[in-house]
């Protein structure tokens, strides 16, 4: 397309420096601005303002109420070195995303791609079920009520009436039952906008693709996935990919409301509720932004290592 | 090797083998149980009289059913100071500019950085997927202070304002453009002389319909389960959300009440969702969409 307009152009970009022929394009794009120009006012006094303060700040010290007071490196030292319980939320943190990002990011794509050659009206039903339990806030508070520590919880009553077990188990409370039963949870609540992403996504493709590739020897559903589908679809992978990770390594708000805060022991303390714990609760906020740094350039590297898994797609 | 083209619902489906068709159909039962039976089990607790609620072994069906806990929680909601009506409008205000406005601005930018270029456009890309790795919890901080600011903190703008530029939806749009619309049909329709936003509305939106139906699901989702907030302190600016959950936390008495809650919470979202639903197949099923 830019070797089109070249062409066009009667000027070519060899006869200007950079920053006249920037220029140029700019003004040759003001429609392009007029149509981000409000989305990324909004962006940037919203969203990179407030990042950029918050990297500033994990630098000092800030309780709100007095000035920040640059501190150096010292945070970061203090993070790594001197807290213990920030090393147990990070280990629980990266179980937590290794087991729930890929299984609900695998899954989303399965079952998407499933249910999109079912009928148009089953598939709308099928796809409302998937999905259901991701709509509503709070609708994850059932499994506290199915796992409740007493014996009218359904899943307690259940087993003490077949003689499985003689007393109640203090399931959120346990430290053996608390990281599997979060994980269930959280996979029960993960089919969200990533799936419905894939859905839509399966949806928009070019349906000749596949004749085209059914005549070229594609033989089954598997080779049409990897050849045809997985291909088309990267920009949804990639899309999906992202959410993955930011809900898996920012889970903890069903924890919190499943087991309490702090869980029993930490033993499901992630970094988001580190991060949670000093900012809203101590006022450390200069600690706080240290500690949602360090969580941004995980999940920047994790983003990474998927951006090249996904090139690989297909070929 | 023979290839066998068959059809089944009006399209063309190929290379299928029923061992395949079996398994998955498996796979599916057993996930979707899986969703549902939880779902299932709200239902049936916020049909459930108080006597069923509190018996030994507990069951997963209710007996008798009966909408005890749904009166319960009207007559509830009708001892608070500000009406619920007031709750009610509040959501569905913030909801539906919130979502229009972000349906609007992040499609139009989206199509910007997906279709058009222009100097500028890798990086602002780069810095909204960034961004959203970025935990906000830290960022409320400067949030107050510029909403304090602008004077917003306290009315419904502090909600709405910030929820017109969420990055998801622009990031799923933008995907979307990329795959589905071709720049071949844009640059014809340039060719005849459309201008940028009229190619915009009338050839790339069409195209992906299914991508904001997806947007306006997922906005709505986010701003109807919008719960407490700090930037909001007057009583009667509160949420639907909100104010619901504050009757619920009552106690035990209120188990049900609880159940019928989410019930309640949980329907508006997904009647939105099966009208987004039965239109995006509506739209599918017209096909004539690539080309």
């Amino acid at each position: 397309m830019s070797q089109n307009e070249a062409v066009k152009r009667p000027v070519s970009r060899k006869d200007m420096t950079k920053w006249q022929w920037t220029w140029k394009e700019m003004k040759r794009n003001k429609t392009a601005y007029l149509m981000v120009g409000p989305f990324m006012i909004l962006f940037f006094v919203f969203t990179v303002l407030p990042v950029a303060f918050s990297i500033f700040l994990s630098f000092t010290e800030f309780n709100l109420l007095e000035w920040p007071k640059m501190v150096g490196v010292d945070n970061y030292v203090r993070l790594f070195l001197d807290d213990e319980i920030f090393i147990l939320a990070c280990k629980n943190t990266l179980i937590f995303a290794a087991i729930t990002g890929p299984v609900s990011y695998i899954l989303s794509f399965l079952i998407a791609w499933f249910i999109n050659e079912l009928p148009p009206k089953i598939r709308a039903v099928v796809t409302l079920i998937f999905y259901a339990p991701s709509i509503s806030g709070s609708v994850y508070m059932v499994w506290s009520i199915m796992f409740s520590g007493d014996s009218y919880g359904w899943v307690n009553g259940t087993l003490m009436n077949l003689g499985i077990i003689d007393t109640p188990i203090l399931w959120f409370q346990d430290e053996a039952y608390i990281m599997p039963l979060c994980c269930v949870v959280a996979l029960w609540t993960s089919l969200g906008t990533a799936f419905l992403s894939f859905i839509a996504g399966l949806q928009t493709i070019d349906k000749s693709l596949f004749e085209a590739a059914a005549v070229d020897g594609i033989r089954n559903r598997w080779q049409e996935l990897w050849y045809i589908t997985l291909p088309t679809m990267r920009p949804q992978l990639m899309f999906g990919a992202v959410l993955a990770i930011t809900q898996s390594f920012g889970f903890g708000g069903v924890v919190t409301a499943l087991c309490g805060f702090p869980s029993l022991n930490y033993c499901a303390h992630t970094i988001m509720h580190h991060l949670d714990d000093y900012g809203g609760q101590r006022f450390e906020v200069g600690y706080s932004s240290t500690i949602a740094v360090v969580l941004f350039v995980i999940m920047l590297g994790s983003n990474m290592i998927i951006k090249k898994a996904l090139s690989k797609v297909g070929q | 090797m023979a290839k066998k083209l068959r059809t089944r619902n009006h399209k063309v489906v190929l290379n299928r083998s029923a061992g395949g068709d079996a398994g998955i159909s498996f796979f599916l039962i057993l996930m979707g149980a899986f969703m549902f039976l939880p779902m299932l089990y709200v239902i049936m607790q916020s049909l459930k009289p108080l006597d069923e609620l509190w018996m030994f072994p507990p069951r997963f069906y209710v007996m008798n059913p009966t909408l005890e806990n749904f009166s319960d929680l009207f007559s509830l909601m009708n001892t608070s100071w500000v009406p619920f009506s007031r709750h009610i409008f509040n959501t569905v205000l913030i909801t539906a500019a919130g979502t229009l406005g972000n349906l609007v601005l992040a499609s139009m930018a989206a199509y910007a950085l997906a279709k058009l270029n222009f100097p500028g456009r890798k990086w602002m890309f780069e810095m909204i997927v960034m961004s959203l790795m970025f935990h906000s919890t830290v960022n409320q901080v400067t949030h107050f202070i510029l909403l304090t600011a602008f004077r917003m903190v306290d009315t419904y703008l502090a909600i709405i304002v910030p929820a017109l530029a969420t990055t998801m939806g622009l990031y799923l749009m933008k995907q979307f453009m990329e795959s589905s619309v071709s720049d071949a049909v844009l640059e014809s329709a340039r060719l005849d002389g459309a201008s940028e936003f009229r190619t915009f509305l009338t050839i790339a939106m069409p195209m992906v319909k299914p991508a904001w139906l997806t947007l306006i699901i997922e906005s709505f989702k986010g701003l109807w389960n919008t719960g407490a907030s700090i930037y909001i302190q007057s009583e009667q600016l509160k949420s639907f959300n909100y104010a619901i959950q504050q009757i619920v936390n009552g106690g035990v008495a209120r188990a049900g009440a609880g159940a019928a809650a989410t019930v309640i919470t949980m329907v508006v979202p997904i009647a939105v969702f099966v009208v987004s639903q039965s239109n995006i197949i509506e739209t599918m099923g017209s096909s004539g969409m690539k080309d």
